[in-house]
C-alpha cells in the first residue's frame, strides 16, 4: 500500500527540503580492510573468507595500509581535513551478516572531516555540499532471503549467508545538511551521488558500479515550512543504489512527507526502504533505544596517525579532479559549451574519452554516443554504458560507414544487432546481410527503373530543377531496400540525365 | 544504592541478546546494582584534564600491505556451522525488519 | 615419583639433548600421570595422547639421525606442554571452558601454537579455565572446577586454574595461559607455581580467544623461573597478525633467568598492595621475603601507587565492556552451540538469545549484562570514559613508583586457595581476588609470581608477585630467579616438593 503524497509543485509552494546523504563506497583494494582474505566480487559462496573475515575465536584485525591510503585519497578529493590522528570504533549490533556482530568503523575519530564539494547541475548551476566526514568502516556479509515469495526478508523462511563481501573496505562519505536546493532537491541529490561516483572511480580507489553495490547511498529528506530555519522531522531513505532511484526517492519522500504536513501530521523518524518498481519508500524500523550501538574504541587496532609528509605524497599522487578534467576535456574535444554539457548530462564524457582513444575523432564518437546511443538507453531506462556497445564496436562501425561499406541507415540497424548481442559490427553486419550496393551496374539498371516510373520528374531534373532528384533517389532507395550508397546513386543519375551538379 | 531496575536489565538483556526469565532479571538487576556501587568510584577521580587511555602500550600506524594471503576452504569455513545449505550459513528466518 | 615427571623443563632439555632420555618417554610419563591423577584434580578438558606421542617420536628420530636438523632443534624440543583451553588449536578441540563452543575444532591454529608445533614440543592436552577466562576459581568451568593438588577441596585459582594445577601436579612440566587481571598469577600463587604476564603486546594475541582486547596477554606457567623464561622467548616475539604486537625483541629472558640476581637493585614495596584484606600468613611470607632480599644486597623502598584503590573499580568497568563485545560472536550462526527458544516464532534473534542463554554461564552472562551497561548510551563517559581515566592515573603512579624503585613487589593474591563454592554466590568477594594482580594488566606491565612459602595457618602456598616496568620483562626473571634459589635454598629444595602425593598416596591408602 501506497502511502499519500501531494504533488511536488504542491509541496514546492509550502515546504523547503533539506536533504543529506550517506554514501558508501566499496574500495578496490585488493584485499579486505582488516585481513588478507581477497576483495573480490562475483565468487563462489564463502570462499573469498578467512577466520578473521568469518569472526572466529581468538581472531585479531590488522589494517590494510592501502585502504587508508584510499580513505586519505577520498578526503582530500573532498576538500576534507585529514585528521591528524584518528581511530577504530566498535559499532555494536547483532546481525547475522555482520561475523563479530560488531562493526568496526570510526566513531568521534573519522579520518577525514570538514570538506566540501561543488555540484553542477545540467544547466550549469553550482550548489556546493559541505562535508560533514568520511570514514573507515568495513562491508557486511550478504543474506539471500529464501522461501518466501518476494525473495525479500518478510515471508522468508529461511536466510543464507555468504561472508565474501565481510570485511571489504568502506568509506562512508556523510554530508551535512544541505539547505536551499528547492525543487531542484531532487536533480541535486542525483547529481551529488554521481559526483562522488565520478570522484572515486578517477581516483581509482573503487571500481565506482553502483549495480555491484560498490556506491550505495542513504538519502536523508526533511521539509520545513517555507521561510523556516528549524529542520524538520527526517527520514533515512536506505540502499538506494542508482543515479535515477536516488532522484526518484527524494522526489518520492518530499511529496509523501508534504502529504503528511500538510494534513496536519507528524513525520515519523524512520527509515524508509526503497522500491524501484513502484518508485515509492515504506516504512522500516522506527528510530529507537535498539541504536544503542555502544561505540567504543577498538581495542584490538591501534590510532591511525596520518602525518603532513604522508598526506601531502599521497596528495601529490592524486590524479586531476573532474571538474577540471572536464574543462581539459571540452577544449580538446572542440565542443562547443551546449554540446559539451549535453555530454555530460548524458553521463557518457568516459564513454566519448574512451572511444576516442579507440581511435574515433572526437566528431565521430560524439556523433555515435549522443545520436545513437543516448537514445536508445533511454528507451531500454538503462544507462548509456550499461547497453553494452564498446569504444572499439563504435570505431569498427564508424569505420565501416566511412568506408563505404554501411550507410547511417544501415549503420543503426548493426548498433541494434551489437546491442542485441549478435557480435561485434561487421558479424551483425554480415549476418544480417547488410550490404550497401554500390556496384553501379546493380544501380543503374534500378535508376533506369525508376527515371522511367517517374518520366514528369526526370524531365524536371533536365529542365535545370537539381532538387528534384530526391524522388528518384527515393524510388532507387526503395527498390534496393535501403542497401545502397545514396550519394553515388544521386551522381549517376545526375550523370544519366547529363546535368551537372 | 545504584538505581537499576528489572526493565533496565531486561532492555540490557535485549541489546545483548540473552534471553532471561523473569527471575534472572530480578536477581542481575540485584547484583548489577551491587557491582555498580563498587565500581563508580571511578568517576571521582576521573577530572577532565586526565587523558583516557585505550591501550596500555601507545603504538601508531600497524598496518598491512595489500596483498593477499590465506583464505579458508568453504569446508573449512563452515566445518562449525550449526546448520548449512549450499555453501552458505543457514539462519533462521530475520523479521525484525520490514 | 618418576624423576621425569618432576624435572622442570630445563632439566629435561637438557637430558634430551644428551640423549638421556627419549621425548617419547617424558611424553609417555606424563600422558601416564595424567590418566593416573587427572580423574581427581581436572587439570584437562582434552588429552592429545597420540598427537604428542607422534611428535615426540618425531623429535627423538630427529635426534637420533644428529646432523643439521638435529643441531636446529629448538631448546625446548621434545619437552611437554598443556595448553590453557581459551587458545586455539587445530587437531584438538577448543571451548574456552564453555557449552558455547563444546566441541568446537578450530580451523586454524594461534601464533603461540605455530610456534610450538615449529618448535616441536608435544602438545599433552587442554586445560581447564573458568568460562571465557572469566573468574579467579575455575569453578565457572562449564566443565567442572579443576581442583588444587596441595588440597583437592580448595580451588586452583583462576581463571587458568587448569594450567597452573596441571603443572603443580606433575601433569605437565610446562603450559601456557593467559592473564586479563592475574589469570595467570593468581593461580601460580596458589598452587606453588611460577607464572607470569609479559609485557602487553610482547606475546601475540592471535588466536587467544578475547575475553578483554586491552588486557589479555599470553604467558607461561612453569615450575621454575628459568622454565618461565624458556617459554617466553619461544612463543613470544613480533606478530604482524597481532596489531598490538610490540617490534622489540625479548630475547634476553632466559639469560636474566640463568644470571638471577639482586645486588644493587631497588625494590619497591607498593604500600597499597598490603595490609587490610591480606591473609596474615601471606604478609608473613612476604616479610621474609623481603628480608631475604636485603640480605642478597638488595634495596628495598616503600612507594606509594595511590590510584591503585581505583583499579578494581577501573578493571570492572573497562574489562566487562570489551567482554560484551568480544564475546558478541557467539550467536549460534557460524560455530558453536545453537538453541532454537522453545516456542514462539523461530526468528534469529531469538535463536540468538535462546543459544546465549543456554550457552554462557552466570559469570559469563554477569559481566556481558555490566558491559552493556557501561558502554550504553548515557553512561558511558561516567563509566567506561572514566575507567579509561583511571587508566591512565595507574600508568602514572607506575612511572613515578619506578623512578624510586627496579621493580615492585607485593603479594600476588590477598589470600591463601579457599575453599571450593566459599565465593561462588559473592562475585564481589570473588573479585577482590584480583586486587594485586589488576594494577598491571591496566598499565601493560609485566609481572610474575613464584612461590613463596606457606602460610602458618593453612599449610598452602603464599605467591610473592614481582612488577617490571613495560618491556622490562628480563629484570623480572633475573630478580626472580635470585628470590627462587635464596627460597629454594631456605626450604631444600622446590616448594613443591612439600606438597602432598597425589594419586599413589590416594592408591596407598586404598590399599
Amino acid at each position: 500500500m501506497s502511502d499519500p503524497t501531494l504533488s511536488f509543485d504542491e509541496a514546492m509552494e509550502q515546504f523547503d527540503p533539506v536533504l543529506g546523504f550517506e554514501v558508501h563506497v566499496e574500495l578496490n583494494t585488493k584485499t579486505k580492510m582488516f585481513s588478507s582474505a581477497p576483495n573480490a566480487f562475483g565468487d563462489d559462496p564463502n570462499t573469498n573468507v578467512n577466520e578473521v573475515d568469518l569472526g572466529l575465536p581468538g581472531v585479531l584485525p590488522v589494517v590494510n595500509k592501502a585502504a587508508v591510503e584510499s580513505s586519505i585519497k577520498i578526503g582530500l578529493a573532498l576538500n576534507c581535513e585529514i585528521a591528524e590522528s584518528c581511530r577504530f570504533a566498535r559499532k555494536n549490533y547483532f546481525y547475522p551478516d555482520t561475523p563479530k556482530n560488531f562493526q568496526t568503523s570510526q566513531y568521534d575519530e573519522p579520518i577525514a572531516h570538514d570538506g566540501w564539494i561543488d555540484i553542477e547541475l545540467e544547466d550549469g548551476e553550482v550548489f556546493r555540499v559541505e562535508i560533514e566526514r568520511a570514514h573507515m568502516e568495513e562491508d557486511a556479509g550478504k543474506l539471500t532471503h529464501m522461501g518466501g515469495a518476494t525473495g525479500r526478508i518478510q515471508g522468508a523462511e529461511y536466510s543464507l549467508v555468504d561472508y565474501n563481501r565481510a570485511g571489504v573496505p568502506l568509506v562512508e562519505i556523510v554530508t551535512k545538511p544541505i539547505v536551499g536546493a528547492g525543487r531542484r532537491a531532487p536533480e541535486l541529490a542525483r547529481a551529488y551521488v554521481s559526483a562522488i561516483r565520478e570522484i572515486v572511480k578517477n581516483l581509482g580507489v573503487s571500481d565506482a558500479r553502483m549495480e555491484r553495490g560498490n556506491v550505495r547511498c542513504d538519502a536523508n529528506v526533511s521539509l520545513m515550512p517555507k521561510g523556516a530555519t528549524k529542520f524538520g522531522i527526517r527520514s533515512e531513505t536506505k540502499n538506494v543504489n542508482s543515479l535515477r532511484s536516488v532522484e526518484h526517492a527524494v522526489r518520492h519522500e518530499i511529496q509523501r512527507h508534504a502529504a503528511v504536513l500538510a494534513g496536519g501530521g507528524t513525520v515519523t523518524q524512520e527509515t524508509r526502504h526503497w522500491h524501484e518498481d513502484t518508485r515509492t519508500t515504506t516504512a522500516g524500523r522506527p528510530k529507537s533505544d535498539a541504536d544503542d550501538y555502544r561505540y567504543f574504541p577498538e581495542p584490538d587496532l591501534v590510532p591511525v596517525v596520518a602525518t603532513r609528509e604522508w598526506v601531502e605524497s599521497i596528495r601529490a599522487q592524486l590524479p586531476e579532479p573532474p571538474a577540471e578534467r572536464r574543462k581539459r576535456l571540452k577544449a580538446a574535444w572542440g565542443y562547443s559549451d551546449p554540446e559539451f554539457r549535453d555530454v555530460v548530462n548524458a553521463g557518457v564524457v568516459d564513454a566519448i574519452e574512451e572511444t576516442i582513444s579507440a581511435g574515433a575523432t572526437p566528431a565521430a564518437a560524439r556523433k555515435w554516443w549522443m545520436g545513437e546511443i543516448v537514445g536508445r538507453a533511454k528507451v531500454a531506462d538503462v544507462e548509456p554504458a550499461e547497453l553494452g556497445v564498446t569504444p572499439e564496436a563504435i570505431v569498427e562501425l564508424n569505420g565501416l560507414v566511412e568506408g563505404g561499406k554501411l550507410n547511417n541507415k544501415m549503420a543503426a540497424q548493426v548498433l541494434d544487432g551489437v546491442i542485441a548481442g549478435e557480435g561485434t559490427p561487421t558479424q551483425v553486419m554480415e549476418a544480417r546481410g547488410l550490404v550497401l550496393v554500390s556496384d553501379d551496374g546493380a544501380l543503374l539498371e534500378a535508376i533506369d527503373s525508376a527515371l522511367a516510373a517517374q518520366p514528369e520528374v526526370a524531365e524536371k531534373i533536365r529542365g535545370g530543377k537539381v532538387q528534384a532528384v530526391g524522388a528518384i533517389v527515393g524510388g532507387v532507395m526503395k527498390a534496393t531496400r535501403g542497401q545502397a550508397d545514396a550519394g553515388r546513386v544521386r551522381e549517376l543519375i545526375l550523370e544519366k540525365l547529363g546535368v551537372n551538379a | 544504592m545504584a538505581e537499576i531496575t528489572r526493565d533496565d536489565v531486561a532492555h540490557l538483556a535485549q541489546l545483548a541478546r540473552i534471553e532471561m526469565s523473569a527471575h534472572e532479571l530480578d536477581r542481575m538487576a540485584g547484583e548489577l546494582a551491587h557491582i555498580v556501587d563498587a565500581v563508580k568510584s571511578v568517576s571521582e577521580v576521573a577530572a577532565p584534564d586526565v587523558p583516557a587511555t585505550s591501550h596500555p602500550i601507545a603504538l601508531s600506524n600497524v598496518f598491512r600491505e595489500d596483498v593477499v594471503g590465506h583464505v579458508l576452504t568453504p569446508d573449512q569455513a563452515l566445518s562449525g556451522a550449526p546448520d548449512a545449505d549450499d555453501h552458505r550459513f543457514k539462519v533462521p528466518a530475520i523479521l525484525d525488519e520490514e | 615419583m618418576n624423576e621425569l615427571i618432576t624435572s622442570t623443563a630445563n632439566e629435561l632439555a637438557e637430558k634430551l639433548s644428551a640423549k638421556e632420555v627419549s621425548s617419547e618417554e617424558v611424553t609417555q610419563a606424563h600422558l601416564d600421570r595424567i590418566s593416573e591423577v587427572d580423574e581427581q584434580v581436572h587439570a584437562f578438558l582434552h588429552v592429545n595422547t597420540e598427537e604428542a606421542l607422534a611428535v615426540a617420536r618425531e623429535v627423538d628420530s630427529i635426534r637420533a639421525a644428529g646432523g643439521d636438523d638435529a643441531a636446529a632443534l629448538h631448546p625446548l624440543a621434545g619437552v611437554p606442554i598443556a595448553i590453557k583451553d581459551l587458545i586455539v588449536t587445530v587437531g584438538q578441540p577448543t571451548t574456552a571452558g564453555s557449552r558455547m563452543l563444546e566441541g568446537w575444532m578450530s580451523p586454524y591454529d594461534a601464533t603461540v601454537i605455530k610456534k610450538i608445533r615449529a618448535a616441536k614440543l608435544p602438545m599433552l592436552g587442554k586445560t581447564n579455565l573458568d568460562e571465557f577466562a572469566m573468574g579467579s576459581s575455575t569453578e565457572h568451568s562449564a566443565f567442572g572446577p579443576t581442583r588444587n593438588p596441595w588440597d583437592l577441596e580448595r580451588i586452583p585459582g583462576g581463571s587458568g586454574g587448569g594450567s597452573a594445577a596441571a603443572v603443580a601436579a606433575f601433569e605437565a612440566p610446562l603450559a601456557l595461559g593467559t592473564d586479563t587481571g592475574g589469570s595467570i598469577r593468581q593461580p601460580g600463587a596458589v598452587t606453588g607455581t611460577v607464572g607470569v604476564k609479559p609485557t602487553y603486546g610482547a606475546v601475540s594475541r592471535y588466536g587467544a580467544i578475547a575475553m578483554a582486547s586491552s588486557l589479555d596477554q599470553i604467558g607461561p606457567v612453569s615450575r621454575s623461573v628459568l622454565d618461565a623464561a624458556l617459554l617466553q622467548e619461544l612463543v613470544g616475539g613480533h606478530d604482524p597478525f597481532d596489531s598490538t604486537s610490540l617490534t622489540d625483541s625479548f630475547d634476553t629472558l632466559v639469560s636474566a633467568a640463568r644470571n638471577g640476581s639482586v645486588e644493587g637493585l631497588r625494590i619497591g614495596v607498593v604500600k597499597e598492595l598490603g595490609g587490610e584484606g591480606f591473609q596474615p600468613g601471606v604478609e608473613a611470607r612476604f616479610r621474609d621475603a623481603l628480608e631475604m632480599l636485603r640480605g642478597a644486597g638488595a634495596e628495598v623502598v616503600e612507594v606509594s601507587c595511590p590510584n591503585f584503590r581505583y583499579a578494581l573499580g577501573a578493571y570492572y568497568l573497562i574489562m566487562p565492556s570489551e567482554v560484551s563485545s568480544n564475546l558478541a560472536k557467539f550467536d549460534g550462526v557460524r560455530y558453536g552451540l545453537r538453541v532454537l527458544p522453545k516456542e514462539g516464532p523461530l526468528t534469529i534473534e531469538r535463536v540468538m538469545g535462546a543459544t546465549r542463554a543456554a550457552g554462557f554461564g552466570e559469570e559469563a552472562k554477569r559481566r556481558i549484562i555490566l558491559g552493556t551497561y557501561a558502554l550504553s548510551a548515557g553512561y558511558y563517559d561516567a563509566y567506561y570514559g572514566s575507567a579509561q581515566k583511571v587508566r591512565t592515573l595507574i600508568q602514572r603512579d607506575f612511572d613515578a613508583a619506578f623512578a624510586k624503585a627496579d621493580v615492585l613487589i607485593s603479594p600476588t593474591a590477598p589470600t591463601t586457595a579457599f575453599r571450593l563454592g566459599e565465593k561462588l554466590d559473592d562475585p564481589l568477594a570473588m573479585y577482590l581476588n584480583d586486587v594485586a594482580t589488576i594494577p598491571a594488566n591496566l598499565a601493560g606491565v609485566p609481572g610474575l609470581s613464584l612461590p613463596g612459602g606457606l602460610a602458618d595457618e593453612d599449610g598452602l602456598p603464599v605467591g610473592i608477585q614481582l612488577l617490571a616496568p613495560a618491556r622490562e620483562d628480563a629484570r623480572l626473571y633475573k630478580v626472580g630467579a635470585a628470590l627462587e634459589s635464596l627460597l629454594e635454598a631456605q626450604w631444600g629444595g622446590p616448594l613443591l616438593s612439600k606438597a602432598p602425593v597425589l594419586g599413589a598416596a590416594k592408591t596407598g591408602e586404598v590399599n
